[in-house]
């Protein structure tokens, strides 16, 4: 699999073959093997219902594994409760107390380890200082802004120094520009305070953003953990590639293979190249993914056009900074290019009309083989 | 040693207190027993072992002095079937329906208005209705018994107007029990199809206009259809205390309207037929348990 | 484009023109308020009546909230009310509330039957359940007499044992309905915080729960305190409450000075609600 990180850090949170069984009988996480390094912001991304947050409760303690094992700074854990866990959730609502007001929320984990007086003030000040809140202490969580919870919510865990920081889509309920701030502000808020963050989400994009690490789940399985770049640069399967950007799928039969590089036959036997990192055996029915910006779209008129693919344009969709062309291949295939726009190109700026005639092309190294 | 700590840590000195809660924790049923055994325990002593005494007296025989002697006879039941108490049977019923349709009349359009009328008002309007509501309900008949009373307001003012030359006899009679059921159960019905009306969502009246319904077919096809559920729950709760009223047939009756409630009343505390009594008893229980099962019949055809 | 779609959203809230109809249904809604007041109305008037005779107005007078003030048979009957009522309320509301968290938070096997149970007292009718505990008191004292030599008698303690059994499932129905929408996230925060299984439910579900319980034994204490019927067959010599009295002296004969002690009743009634919601709206802010 895909984590190549190296693993010169402690493990502070590691899953071992878990897997969740619910009474209704739905398998929520099944066999799932993670090792998360102390101080990380580790990621799991995916689409509703596949188990990402059935995870995240079982390393808070709110579901026990049926099979397999959670172990938090190398201790198994069994089904110790949440209350003895070093661990402090952000949860998705922010579940801030209705009834208490700001300090008193954020005060409430070090009330009940009984922590002295004095020592509870300066901590909830520093905290709520941290997330910028100073001054809010007194209100109550309904007169505040949905952003000012989130951060009542990270300023309620984080006093409690917990060892790892858990966040269930804790973006999820905000508006797009606020939850692009966040974003940029939880990723600096988790360097200045060096907590290992493990952070749910279905959006890939904030993922990219700010995770050290990403683990990709789909039903209830981990089908890849990397670094953003190899995810979204390597992916290891057609749901990855498909999940994570877009991703043009051309399902092909292997031609030849020539050391690291294959031939093979797509969309009525054009030959493409691909870079491959395990040996394929010629005949084998692949997948080559290429994503919409590494296709280079040409007109098939403009001198010296040369491709891997010919079609003719069939849709053009401007979003401003790019162009979108849909580009029918022949009757079952259609290849989507992205290509930037306002730059000194073949076509002079301008988009391509429909109907155009073009010549689409990648370099080896910008398409994939998967075989699933 | 060092390894079997770091392994077990959560197994480290733990008070009698946190093992005590982790037992509760994760045995469900030690936590459902602790919960549910105290209301289940009075229940099963003052409820449900009284219940089941009277089951048992219905069947037995009356002995001297009003003792019950054990026997297996089914002569108490026999016994009701007389007209004396069948009359004493369908008059409850009588009634009792009587006062349903009665609340369901004038409480509908009532709760209507309410529902419609602006949301400042609303509550204060509710609070209005629920004053009389939460008054003592022996205060409250006795106040009917005030008006209805031969030298009571009602007839002196209608002697004073001159419409009549007698004194109305009104208490003591059905009219006046049905009114006293009426005065003390309304709320029962005006308040869930409040709830009904008020959760109804009004653009389907404008929708149904728009094809072509008049007010009649849109309150028969639209409306009522909708708000059923708050008229039937309405219903049940006035029938059932109806059905089984002792205080109002007793002082606004006055002995000439004999409700089922006042039977077994006399039964146990006048006559000291016990056995008679509780079998009379049961076949309240039996109409009121056959008008819930009813309701929820309907309930569950009707379900969307 | 922005005037007309002005129009068109004003358009639809046209004056409620008060047609024949609409007329109708306030006349309904104001002679149904006549109705509902003038009883308890003409009562309270008629209690600051002079005439001993009730059908005329002799002229204002508060001799019989005087005598009712010195009357000792009233001052122990309403003492008797507030005993059972405080008791009956104190353990319905803690009974209830359990059994609440029972159906709402676990499961267990006969759980279907226990709840089908617990709604029994509310709809089986006040006489049946007044007459089965008057036979078990009876029954369960002459087998104590019999066996232990235990002499027992109806009185405030058979009193305030029925009226638990019959109000603490209304405690729990209305817990019940509060805990249904309470936010279970709030629990597992409290427990990700570090509380353990008491604190959590002491810190935040009993705080939050508190509106619901409240509600709950507001309804107890009304529920036992305006009881009649299961009263009147479970009581024993001198533990007369309130409605009894009431009741004694209505069947004896109407006098003025039973105006009084129900109009004194009426007052104490409207102002446990009014309070009581002044203090749910207190609370809702």
């Amino acid at each position: 699999m895909g984590g190549f990180a190296p693993l010169d850090r402690p493990i502070d949170v590691e899953l071992i073959d878990v897997t969740k069984v619910f009474d209704s009988g739905v398998v929520a996480v099944d066999r799932v093997t993670l090792q998360i390094q102390q101080g990380e912001f580790f990621s799991l991304l995916g689409p509703s219902g596949c188990g990402k947050t059935t995870t995240l409760r079982m390393i808070a303690g709110f579901e026990h594994p049926t099979a397999g094992e959670v172990r938090i700074e190398g201790r198994p854990m069994g089904h110790t409760p949440p209350f003895r866990r070093n661990v402090n959730t952000v949860f998705q609502n922010y579940a801030l107390f209705p009834h208490m007001t700001v300090f008193e929320n954020v005060a409430f984990g070090l009330r009940m380890k009984r922590v002295p007086r004095d020592e509870i003030s300066r901590r909830v000040r520093e905290a709520l200082q941290l997330v910028r809140l100073s001054g809010f202490e007194e209100r109550y969580p309904r007169q505040l802004s949905g952003g000012q919870q989130q951060r009542v919510a990270l300023a309620r865990a984080l006093v409690n120094r917990p060892r790892v920081l858990l966040l269930d889509e804790p973006l999820g309920a905000l508006d797009l520009k606020l939850r692009k701030e966040m974003q940029l502000e939880l990723k600096h808020l988790q360097m200045t305070v060096g907590i290992t963050f493990i952070y749910v989400t279905h959006d890939q994009e904030e993922a990219l953003t700010m995770s050290d690490r990403i683990a990709v789940m789909n039903a209830g399985r981990v089908l890849q953990v990397g670094t953003p770049i190899e995810i979204y640069e390597r992916p290891t399967s057609r749901f990855v590639a498909d999940f994570i950007g877009e991703t043009n799928f051309l399902s092909g039969r292997v031609d030849d293979v020539e050391r690291d590089t294959a031939t093979v036959l797509v969309a009525g036997n054009r030959p493409v190249r691909v870079r491959i990192d395990e040996p394929l055996s010629v005949g084998s029915e692949v997948t080559v993914a290429v994503r919409p910006e590494k296709v280079q779209i040409v007109p098939l008129e403009a001198p010296g056009a040369d491709g891997l693919l010919r079609g003719r344009v069939e849709e053009v969709i401007y979003i401003g900074t790019d162009t979108f062309y849909v580009v029918r291949i022949d009757e079952t295939t259609t290849v989507r290019v992205r290509s930037q726009n306002d730059r000194n190109r073949l076509d002079g700026g301008q988009l391509l009309p429909i109907g155009t005639a073009v010549a689409l092309s990648w370099a080896p190294d910008a398409a994939r083989v998967l075989l699933d | 040693m060092a390894i079997v700590e770091r392994i077990r840590p959560s197994e480290r000195s733990r008070s009698w207190r946190e093992r005590l809660g982790d037992a509760i924790r994760q045995h469900e049923g030690l936590r459902a027993l602790l919960l549910a055994g105290p209301g289940g325990l009075w229940l099963l002593l003052f409820f449900l072992l009284p219940t089941a005494i009277v089951f048992a007296y219905s069947f037995a025989r009356r002995g001297p002095y009003g003792t019950v002697s054990w026997a297996f006879t089914l002569e108490n039941y026999v016994r009701f079937f007389d007209w004396l108490y069948i009359r004493v049977f369908l008059v409850s019923v009588w009634l009792a329906l009587l006062t349903t349709v009665i609340c369901l009349l004038i409480g509908y359009p009532f709760a209507f208005v309410i529902a419609r009328s602006p949301r400042r008002w609303r509550n204060a309007l509710l609070v209005l209705v629920l004053i009389p509501f939460w008054t003592n309900f022996l205060v409250r008949t006795y106040a009917i018994m005030l008006l209805l009373r031969s030298d009571g307001l009602i007839n002196n003012a209608l002697q004073w107007l001159g419409l009549i030359d007698r004194p109305l006899t009104m208490l003591f009679t059905p009219f006046a029990v049905v009114l006293g059921l009426v005065y003390g159960y309304l709320p029962f019905m005006i308040l869930p199809i409040y709830a009904s009306i008020e959760k109804f969502d009004f653009t389907l009246v404008e929708a149904a206009q728009d094809l072509g319904a008049d007010t009649w077919q849109v309150f028969w096809r639209v409306l009522l259809p909708l708000t059923l559920p708050g008229v039937l729950a309405g219903s049940i709760l006035v029938f059932i205390p109806s059905v089984g009223a002792f205080v109002t047939p007793d002082l606004l009756g006055g002995g000439k309207v004999v409700m089922i409630a006042n039977l077994i009343n006399q039964q146990f505390l006048t006559v000291r037929h016990w056995p008679f009594g509780s079998a009379v008893s049961f076949v309240l229980m039996a109409i009121v348990l056959a008008a819930t099962m009813l309701y929820f019949r309907i309930g569950e055809t009707r379900r969307i | 484009m922005t005037a007309t779609a002005t129009t068109s959203l004003q358009a639809p809230r046209r004056k409620r023109r008060l047609s024949a109809g609409w007329a109708l249904l306030w006349l309904n809604v104001l002679s149904t308020f006549v109705f509902l007041y003038a009883p308890i109305v003409v009562m309270s008037i008629f209690s600051f009546n002079a005439s001993r005779q009730m059908q005329v107005w002799m002229g204002f007078t508060l001799d019989w909230y005087a005598r009712m003030v010195h009357d000792e048979r009233v001052r122990v009957a309403a003492e008797n009310s507030l005993v059972i009522a405080l008791v009956s309320t104190l353990v319905s509301t803690v009974i209830g509330t359990l059994t609440a968290m029972a159906l709402e938070r676990t499961r267990f096997r006969v759980k279907r039957l226990y709840e089908g149970a617990m709604y029994l007292p509310i709809i089986v009718p006040e006489i049946v359940m007044a007459i089965a505990l008057l036979v078990f008191f009876n029954l369960s004292f002459s087998w104590l007499d019999r066996l232990f030599g235990l002499q027992l008698n109806f009185g405030l303690g058979t009193i305030t044992i029925a009226h638990i059994a019959f109000s603490f499932p209304f405690v729990a129905v209305v817990v019940r309905a509060r805990l249904a929408d309470f936010d279970r996230t709030l629990e597992q925060a409290a427990q990700d915080l570090g509380a353990n299984d008491w604190q959590t439910f002491r810190y935040v579900t009993l705080p939050l729960l508190m509106p619901g319980i409240i509600a709950g034994a507001l309804l107890a204490f009304t529920l036992s305190i305006d009881d009649f019927v299961i009263t009147f067959f479970n009581a024993g010599v001198g533990s007369t409450t309130l409605p009894l009295e009431i009741y004694g002296r209505v069947r004896r004969g109407i006098t003025p000075d039973v105006n009084a002690l129900s109009t004194v009743m009426l007052l104490a009634s409207i102002v446990l609600v009014l309070g009581s919601l002044a203090f749910q709206r207190r609370r809702a802010t």
